[in-house]
């Protein structure tokens, strides 16, 4: 499979001060057609990366292409290859709705005809049509975020880079949005979309990276993630007493692989359920435990046996 | 990409002529996008440019040509030239700096800030000084709007008693490069200022120009005050009203045209670079 986009050793150092290195050094492959995800805390380089591989940031050091396209080298190019939503509504306020998506498409060469034709095509994919003729600051954020997406792809870009697509947005509207992607990956569309929700990263994409501090931390498919750490299930507690010692104690029962508190409850991550979980309640209730709950565990888990913090810190 | 929509090739391959050919297709592409948006977003808002554009000169005329002469504290030009005259090449100068900074730094402030909706622009298929550029050249072409507006205003203005004898190519030559230099200044401005002081765009830059600008005056008379003469000279208004003294109302006392003209192409020149770089610097991290 072709690489649709290429990243090898890529840094970027803002000199501040203070200085920060937001992004050390991240290699990333991700083939024609994917959906791949960067999954991580909030300032953990994700957005840094994706301005560099499309041309908003400039690199400190290292290398991205573009369908082929060395970004540093040809950043018109590489632009005419890759369509962004970005995390902010960025939407052209002095234009309708219709106007935005028509002037895109002027941008990208298209001639009035065609411009036309598919900002038309457009509204009606997005269900926007009905407000082809309002002004962008009377939509609400679902539809201002459906606009954003139609624009990005209405030039039918290679690669299609969404940076947390889904935050702020309403359930509905972040369902309808992942369909929408869902749509796009079937049409042969390389799709590569950050986000700090994890449900968002496990449901939308075939591969992921989590990143965090700027290094990327593991890639794979989402389930072999879940897999590679070595964990069962999971076991929230709720308890009553010392937190801490519960924790050095559950720690040391054999099966149990780690124990952390998360979000004010007690986790323990069993390796085996089997023979473990006798024990874990044992250890519970004399740490007054007042409720229990059993899950498969999720990227989250991966990011905290990675890291020992939850995404959300 | 269909097939009417030109793309660039993957490879920066070696420059032969149908290569550049084809990426200066794609750029001449993108930036007439980018002037078709301006034209119609300033269509849509064509009221409000003509109130922009006319307001402060309509002013000027009234008060100094008609409400002055009333009340008895008419202003003559030096030797016989009517006031009237001496104003018609600075109204129109004024007109061409203010509407270059209101059509690009206003705007641009606030696309870089609030809004960032200049994103969409900035990832067209084109260098970014071009975008920059296309800032510059479409507001010298508001700029120049509105001197066709203001010029007969001011000249059919009741009792204003002006009399020209234009140049014909040099008024062209000398409103080309003046609309552009104030088209040059606006990006300047618009890419250095702090959104939270935009006000401080009236008083700190706007005023002292317009009235520092030899509007009212020519450059000439400022000879009894010398070192107010070498201050103003470094005030770019001052070669955009003594460019059209020079091409209107050549029997009045001007620059002569070369110098006028030669200056503010270098003013152009330098606050493009110095906008360009602004633009970069603002849209690239």
């Amino acid at each position: 499979m072709p690489a649709a986009l290429l990243v090898e050793r890529l840094t970027k150092r803002y000199a501040g001060p203070p200085a920060v290195d937001a992004v050390r050094g991240i290699d990333l492959e991700v083939g024609e057609g994917e959906i791949f995800g960067l999954l991580g805390p909030n300032g953990a380089g994700k957005t840094t990366t994706v301005g560099m591989c499309t041309t908003r940031v400039i690199p400190s050091s290292g290398q991205v292409r573009v369908a082929g396209v060395d970004v540093r080298a040809d950043p018109p190019a590489a632009r005419g290859r890759v369509g962004v939503v970005t995390q902010f509504n960025t939407l052209d306020r002095s234009c309708t709705v219709y106007e935005n998506l028509f002037y895109h498409c002027r941008y990208f060469g298209m001639r009035r005809r065609e411009a036309r034709v598919r900002a038309g095509e457009l509204l009606t994919t997005f269900r926007l049509a009905d407000r082809a003729a309002a002004s962008v600051d009377a939509l609400s954020g679902g539809m201002a975020q459906r606009l954003q997406v139609a624009r990005a792809i209405a030039h039918r870009p290679e690669l299609l880079f969404l940076d947390e697509p889904t935050s702020g947005l309403d359930p509905q509207s972040r369902i309808a949005l992942w369909e929408m992607l869902g749509d796009l990956h079937e049409q042969g569309t390389t799709v590569i979309l950050t986000t700090h929700n994890m449900d968002e990263a496990d449901r939308l994409c075939r591969r992921l990276a989590i990143i965090d501090h700027g290094t990327i931390l593991v890639m794979g498919a989402p389930d072999e993630l879940k897999r590679r750490v070595g964990v069962e299930t999971v076991v929230t507690l709720t308890l009553g007493g010392n937190h801490a010692a519960a924790v050095e104690e559950l720690s040391g029962l054999p099966g149990v692989d780690r124990a952390a508190i998360v979000d004010g409850n007690v986790l323990a991550y069993v390796a085996e359920r089997e023979g473990t979980l006798p024990g874990v309640v044992e250890v519970a209730a004399r740490y007054g435990m007042t409720d229990l709950a059993l899950a498969e565990p999720t990227l989250e888990t991966v990011f905290i046996q990675l890291t020992g913090r939850a995404l959300r810190d | 990409m269909t097939d009417t929509a030109p793309q660039l090739a993957a490879q920066p391959p070696p420059a032969t002529g149908r290569v550049v050919r084809a990426r200066a297709a794609v750029y001449r592409a993108a930036f007439w996008g980018l002037l078709l948006r301006d034209t119609r977003v300033l269509r849509r808002e064509f009221k409000q440019f003509i109130l922009r554009a006319v307001m402060q000169p309509l002013l000027f005329v009234f008060v100094f040509l008609y409400v002055f002469p009333h009340i008895g504290a008419g202003i003559h030009g030096p030797g016989s030239a009517s006031f009237g005259t001496i104003l018609l090449p600075g109204l129109v100068a004024v007109a061409i700096l203010f509407q270059g900074i209101q059509a690009v730094a206003l705007p641009l402030v606030n696309e870089f800030n609030r809004t960032r909706e200049i994103e969409d622009r900035v990832m067209a298929p084109l260098p970014t000084n071009l975008v920059a550029f296309e800032k510059i050249l479409f507001g010298a072409m508001q700029s120049l709007l509105a001197a066709v507006l203001v010029f007969p205003m001011v000249l059919f203005f009741p009792s204003s008693h002006v009399h020209i004898d234009v140049d014909v190519p040099l008024l062209l030559a000398e409103l080309v490069v003046a609309c552009l230099a104030a088209g040059a200044l606006g990006l300047t401005i618009g890419t250095s200022w702090d959104p939270r002081q935009v006000p401080l765009i009236f008083s700190l830059i706007l005023i002292p120009i317009t009235f520092l600008g030899c509007i009212y005056y020519p450059w000439a008379a400022l000879e009894k005050i010398r070192w107010l003469q070498a201050v103003t000279l470094a005030n770019p208004l001052v070669y955009i009203s003594e460019g059209l003294r020079a091409a209107i109302t050549p029997n009045l006392r001007h620059m002569p045209w070369p110098a006028s003209l030669g200056v503010l192409v270098l003013f152009f020149v330098g606050l493009t670079w110095l906008g360009m770089r602004g633009f970069r610097r603002r849209v690239l991290d």
